[in-house]
């Protein structure tokens, strides 16, 4: 397979550096990203060659930084992008589609793209162990595409995380570590290991190539809705490396004529409890004040973003904004989803969907344009976060003089608009 | 003497020392006389215009100085100077 990246280069100073396991210049400390042969890419990248091949994310591997065939993953990807008519109705909006990351494919986030493409570097740069600073999601994807890969894995989270996520990646014969700390101490620590133990961390070492695996979710999303980019998109952020990746995939098919250019607008989310960059935002600042995280969203609880100048850029230069959202926000959002489009999404998913209410409420979202929301993850991964918020079962005897006893005032409480509350209040806004 | 703690990535320039003591009333000088004693060690932490670059933190006493005084922020005796790449991470 031809190669079609020149190198890394970073993204501060521009200083150039070969092909490496490298995350960061020696010289300004800037974070280095994967510098492509665009003059190259154009003669072999059309919409014809794209749709001739499998649907997972390498069929846009031009735009991806690997130069052998790909390793691991090679079935995942091209998740459901669904056109949501009940949530457009709810919301008041012409158009909103929701591209469903829930159930990608092996571990239902989308950090299934980011490490394929890790752990397939990772693979031509001869590692036999790959590695991870987790929120969970990660872990998973690490844990379990580790197999594929045939590596070993280990894998360091905040000790108090949910415990679908914990079993999710002991399952697959990972190592797992639990640190005392939030995510940003388990950052910190892996920093070190990294450096001592010469492993492929998928988000520390690897980060230039992981972090372009991301930009499938958006070649994706543009290639679903017939070829074109939307109007109006909204991102979920933590590390702020998601959002920036959708602008560049945007960028990227524009410049190659795959789609034509819409003036795409990019609207990040974050969690109140949780929310450096939309407060930086906010405030004019052209700084982070690091936070010590306390939501729900355990997934985007980063106190300390690192592509977060980059995303508030992205943001401020694209026309777009960022808003956060309260823990019962989160929860309502997650609701929402889940009653009126039939798709449960974790507490990330939650601030997505309450973060995109809130801008449409506001007008910074107009009601008439295409609209995207990136749901990222999986809602039984995250049951703990609404298992008090959601309705028990109705226990009855195995008879049916209960049953009908029962059904008759669960239909009389409809007729009082009981069971039916959950979406008209919605369209109510409160 | 405020103290100052070295990351990896800059312990070539400081002889491999992983702490220094440096006699300095503000930040500013503090970057100041760092370079006339590890030559090269300015460069590394701010750009030519002088302001300190974006991807590194430098923190008095556990606090960011870009929510102090900036290179204003005064130096007492007894504080610790911490230089952090924001995503090399920790002091390793």
């Amino acid at each position: 397979m031809m190669s079609f990246v020149k190198g890394l280069k970073c993204k501060e100073c521009g200083e150039e550096y070969p092909k490496e396991p490298l995350h960061v210049c020696e010289t300004c400390f800037g974070p280095l990203e994967a510098a492509y042969n665009y003059d190259e890419i154009k003669k072999a990248l059309t919409r014809e060659a794209i749709q001739k091949r499998e649907r997972n994310i390498w069929r846009y591997k031009e735009l991806l930084p690997i130069d052998a065939d790909p390793a691991v993953g090679r079935s995942v990807g091209f998740t459901p992008l669904i056109k949501a008519d009940n949530l457009a109705r709810v919301l008041g909006v012409k158009e909103i589609y929701v591209k469903n990351d829930g159930v990608c494919y092996p571990t239902l986030s989308f950090k299934d793209r980011v490490v394929s493409v890790a752990l397939s570097k990772a693979k031509e740069f001869g590692f036999a162990t790959a590695a991870c600073a987790s929120t969970g999601n990660l872990a998973n994807a690490v844990a379990a595409l580790s197999i594929e890969g045939g590596l070993e894995s280990f894998i360091f989270i905040p000790h108090n995380l949910e415990q679908a996520k914990i079993i999710g990646t002991t399952i697959y014969g990972a190592n797992l570590i639990g640190v005392k700390g939030a995510y940003d101490d388990v950052n910190r620590l892996c920093s070190e290991v990294a450096g001592k133990y010469g492993w492929g961390f998928v988000n520390i070492n690897l980060r230039p190539y992981y972090s372009e695996g991301s930009k499938s979710l958006a070649f994706e999303m543009m290639e679903q809705l017939g070829w074109r980019a939307p109007k109006h998109v909204v991102v979920p952020m933590a590390s702020g490396s998601l959002l920036t990746k959708v602008w560049k995939a945007i960028k990227e098919f524009e410049m190659l004529g795959i789609v034509p250019e819409n003036g795409t607008s990019i609207y990040g989310a974050q969690a109140t409890g949780c929310s450096p960059i939309t407060t930086a935002l906010k405030n004019k600042w052209e700084i982070f004040k690091p936070v010590k995280p306390d939501t729900i969203a355990k997934s985007l609880a980063i106190g300390t973003p690192a592509d977060g100048f980059y995303a508030m850029n992205v943001m401020k230069e694209s026309g777009g904004w960022g808003e956060d959202a309260s823990d019962p926000e989160i929860i309502a959002g997650i609701k929402l989803l889940a009653e009126t489009e039939g798709i449960f999404t974790e507490t990330a998913g939650g601030v997505t969907m309450a973060v995109t209410k809130k801008l449409i409420e506001q007008g910074a979202i107009p009601k008439n344009e295409t609209i995207v929301i990136c749901i990222t993850g999986n809602g039984l991964k995250t049951q703990e976060a609404i298992a008090d918020s959601v309705a028990q079962p109705h226990i009855i005897e195995a008879h049916l003089e209960d049953f009908e006893e029962l059904y008759s005032k669960i239909k009389n409480q409809e007729e009082k608009g009981g069971t039916q509350d959950a979406i008209s209040s919605h369209t109510n806004p409160a | 003497m405020p103290s100052v703690r070295i990351p990896t990535p800059l312990r070539k320039l400081t002889a491999e020392k992983d702490e220094v003591s440096v006699s300095a009333a503000n930040v500013g000088e503090l970057i100041e006389t760092l370079e006339s004693q590890f030559p090269g060690i300015k460069n590394r932490l701010c750009d030519e215009s002088g302001n300190l670059r974006r991807f590194i933190n430098l923190y008095v006493n556990n606090e960011d100085i870009r929510f102090l005084n900036g290179k204003e922020t005064s130096l007492k005796e007894e504080d610790v100077v911490s230089i952090i790449p924001a995503i090399a991470g920790g002091l390793a």
